[in-house]
């Protein structure tokens, strides 16, 4: 017999006791948005103004927060006269000089996000009633997004998204006061979908395997109805959990399915893990209905392919932008691109300060913390109506992705998109992508009202300017 | 039937780490009467081990090449690694390449450092404490650990490739009569499942014919009797509670190129194996044992997509599932004896 007081019941007891204590939720308090502010919140007193910069310092997706950080504080140096000036010596709009945004230093806090949208709702909330956030920024996730997007439309403060890519975001969740530079799932569909008809024929059956949250489902949609345009089928959609770290079960039926496409709906760990596992299995050796065996990760990042290592070889996707744009190429078809003189000076400015090249993440947050400072500096006024007035269906060029336009109706950016592929030799740790086609803009862009877009309901409401 | 055969596979490897980890767990039962949230740590830690000495391996000075430019238009800087200049360039990238078979003898020491501080250090002093408390305190360690692991390794998943021997795949389909591609399952795979099953023969053997063993067996049958038979039962349970984090660490290092590590991978086996523990019979060897490779199988089975068309979801709860059913109709668990761990 044995003497422990050790027991089942007690075990499970304790067990469900600290699992309980551990999954309760940040609570937040029903604080009121204070200040005593004039007819907008957080409006700076004093010679600063203060931006809070939300991004993902733990969880699945701090590596990509770390770099959106570099990317934010470099853009300060750059407002606040410091460094060589980066991409404000290339933007198109001249209003930027370096002596901060309307005459004041820009100071800024940071908040962590991990991943989850009640502890970025948190940090956003705090940076905007304690620190006096005037524009909250940054993200890696859609989910996070969304929940601080709304957040600061509730708060009346400006919201430039950081890497978000769900069509939901400047979709059916769009709001006056968000802002989004990125791209988004459609435009990789349609960017992707000539490209992979060109490489791949028309004859092709899919098998998707999509993330189980809102980004995947976006994306997924949005890669189904752009290949089955071109003349695929979609033999299978199956979803998979966010948590799942071995694909194994969900790639061992791809074999028999009858499929000869698998299209990995994944990003960051997942995106490392469902791959290397689908090559492990053999898929790219294999063979089905007499053609090669094809592997597809609609949207690429550069973190993301060093994570898959030699796996992400020959693959297709597509990323919003690409350090390699500094320096020029070569399309496979022979078309000669001339380096672009704005991701040359951003590359310049980033590499020299942490010697690496920038991730699209970092571009993004770097592009739309200028964006919101030449707004605002045109507008006249920190006021977020203003700044939403001066945002909206602005023309501009010169911060590496061409001239690009916010669009007015849903706050979403339309710019070129790059195919990439994975690079076959990669000549460095950062060289693993290689750019197939710069899709041109009128091909990614749709309607305010397209359905996949919350349709003719969708709305940004009024915009917000708090206090 | 192919596809029954795939997952039956599939079941396999990752019921291998399962039975690996559940093995642990119940030594650690068994004899301390703890419950150690932080043996999934043990297993992450054992990964990143493979991590490091791939890491050690490939240690590299800086040989500027002229010929070549960097992202920013210098010359570009290429790393060469040590091993090269040793051994020479195939020599030393074949060291390189076999870094995870390498990192079993690299873990050992490591795993049973970690593993005796571990107890000695905090755990001996929760032994007379409620269980609330040691689960408290091993879940804390759990995220210091990982948090650890985590400031040094980043948190993307690092790759940590298999020998290049190993890396393809084996077509079973061919051999049992199927058309080729129908039956695919990678070979590192399969030698994870019989390594584990060399791990588990090996600690089993090891407590079965061993006078160590014997002691320990007894140990966690009646521990004040062979107290009192002038035993030093304390060190042997630190000595077992080393081995346990061995069997967790080589499971890790094992695993690393089934799944790129990273530092929240222990927490995702914990919970599950947790459970394993409880469905094989708590304190039972044989039960974890058991218990680890038929929930690993039926976790395969309900992510079939025939078995998700009829039952969304099913894949997530699954083992929970499987996990009442079994207590309800057994309470002990599958193999848990009476008397073990009941007052």
């Amino acid at each position: 017999m044995s003497k422990s007081n050790f027991t089942r019941r007690g075990l499970l007891k304790t067990s469900a006791i600290a699992g309980a204590g551990l999954a309760v939720p940040t609570i937040f308090t029903g604080a009121s948005w204070a200040g005593s502010h004039t007819g907008f919140t957080n409006a700076p007193e004093g010679s600063t103004v203060t931006l809070g910069f939300n991004v993902p310092q733990s969880g699945p997706y701090a590596d990509e927060g770390a770099d959106e950080l570099r990317a934010y504080e470099l853009a300060v140096e750059h407002l606040n006269g410091g460094g060589d000036g980066g991409m404000i010596n290339t933007f198109s709009s001249q209003t930027l000089d370096g002596t901060g945004i309307l005459g004041k230093q820009v100071e800024y806090v940071t908040g962590d996000t991990q991943t989850k949208s009640d502890a970025a709702r948190a940090s956003a909330r705090s940076m905007i009633e304690k620190d006096g956030a005037i524009m909250i920024t940054g993200g890696s996730s859609s989910g996070v997004a969304v929940a601080v997007q709304a957040l600061c439309q509730e708060a009346g403060v400006i919201f430039m998204a950081g890497l978000t890519h769900s069509n939901d975001t400047t979709g059916k969740d769009r709001k006056a006061n968000g802002f989004r530079h990125f791209f988004n799932s459609y435009m990789s569909g349609a960017a992707l979908a000539p490209i992979l008809a060109n490489a791949y024929g028309t004859d092709r059956k899919a098998y998707h395997l999509t993330a189980d949250y809102n980004w995947g489902y976006t994306t997924e949609q949005a890669v189904r109805e752009s290949t089955e345009a071109v003349g695929w089928e979609t033999v299978n959609t199956v979803l998979t959990p966010l948590t799942e770290t071995d694909f194994s079960a969900y790639i061992a039926p791809v074999l028999n399915s009858g499929a000869d496409v698998l299209v990995l709906n994944h990003y960051g760990g997942n995106m490392v893990n469902s791959l290397t596992n689908a090559v492990q299995f053999g898929l790219r050796e294999a063979q089905a209905n007499g053609q090669d065996f094809q592997i597809i990760v609609p949207l690429y990042s550069r973190l993301m392919a060093r994570g898959a290592g030699e796996n992400v070889k020959g693959i297709f996707g597509s990323t919003n932008w690409h350090w390699s744009l500094a320096q020029g190429f070569t399309t496979p078809d022979g078309t000669e691109v001339a380096p672009d003189p704005a991701s040359a000076a951003f590359v310049k400015s980033f590499g020299e300060k942490y010697g690496f090249p920038p991730s699209q993440a970092a571009h993004t947050c770097y592009v739309q913390t200028l964006l919101y400072a030449d707004a605002v500096n045109r507008a006249g006024s920190f006021n977020p109506c203003a700044v939403v007035e001066a945002l909206e269906d602005f023309e501009f060029d010169g911060l590496g992705n061409g001239p690009t336009l916010y669009r007015g109706a849903d706050h979403q950016c339309f710019k070129d998109v790059l195919v990439v592929r994975g690079k076959e030799n990669p000549t460095s740790e950062f060289d693993l992508l290689e750019i197939v086609e710069v899709t041109p803009a009128a091909q990614v862009t749709y309607a305010p009202d397209h359905p996949n877009f919350g349709g003719a309901e969708a709305s940004l409401g009024s915009c917000n300017p708090g206090a | 039937m192919d596809a029954i055969i795939l997952q039956i596979l599939n079941g396999l490897d990752k019921g291998s780490a399962y039975a690996l980890i559940a093995l642990g767990l119940t030594l650690i039962f068994g004899t301390l009467g703890v419950v150690n949230f932080a043996h999934g740590a043990l297993f992450m830690i054992g990964a990143f081990c493979a991590v490091t000495l791939q890491r050690i391996l490939s240690l590299s000075h800086e040989v500027v090449d002229e010929t070549r430019t960097d992202f920013l238009g210098n010359p570009m800087k290429v790393d060469v690694p040590y091993v090269y200049d040793w051994f020479g360039e195939a020599a030393g990238q074949a060291i390189i390449n076999w870094s995870v078979p390498l990192a079993i003898l690299f873990s050992i020491p490591v795993m049973i450092l970690v593993g005796i501080s571990m107890e000695r250090g905090l755990i001996k002093h929760f032994y007379k404490r409620p269980h609330a408390d040691q689960i408290l305190v091993t879940f804390g360690l759990a995220i210091v650990l990982q948090e650890i692991v985590k400031a040094f390794y980043g948190a993307n998943p690092i790759p940590t490739p298999a020998p290049a021997a190993f890396t393809g795949s084996f077509d079973f389909g061919v051999l049992l009569g199927f058309d080729p591609f129908t039956i695919i399952y990678p070979y590192w795979r399969l030698i994870y499942f019989v390594f584990a099953m060399v791990i588990i023969a090996g600690v089993f053997a090891f407590l079965q014919f061993t006078t160590f063993g014997m002691v320990v067996r007894a140990g966690m049958a009646d521990r004040e009797t062979v107290g009192l038979l002038g035993i030093n039962i304390d060190k042997r349970f630190t000595l077992m509670f080393a081995i346990a984090a061995c069997v967790a660490g080589v499971a890790g290092v094992m695993y690393a190129p089934i799944v790129a590590p990273n530092y929240h991978m222990g927490m995702d086996f914990l919970v599950l194996s947790f459970v394993v523990v409880v469905v094989g019979g708590m304190g039972s060897l044989p039960g974890a044992v058991l218990a680890g490779f038929l929930l690993g199988i039926l976790q395969s089975f309900a992510s079939m997509t025939a078995v998700l068309d009829v039952l969304p979801g099913i894949n997530q709860i699954i083992i929970y599932l499987a996990a009442i059913i079994v207590l309800l109709t057994r309470p002990r668990g599958l193999m848990g004896r009476k008397g073990v761990m009941e007052e």
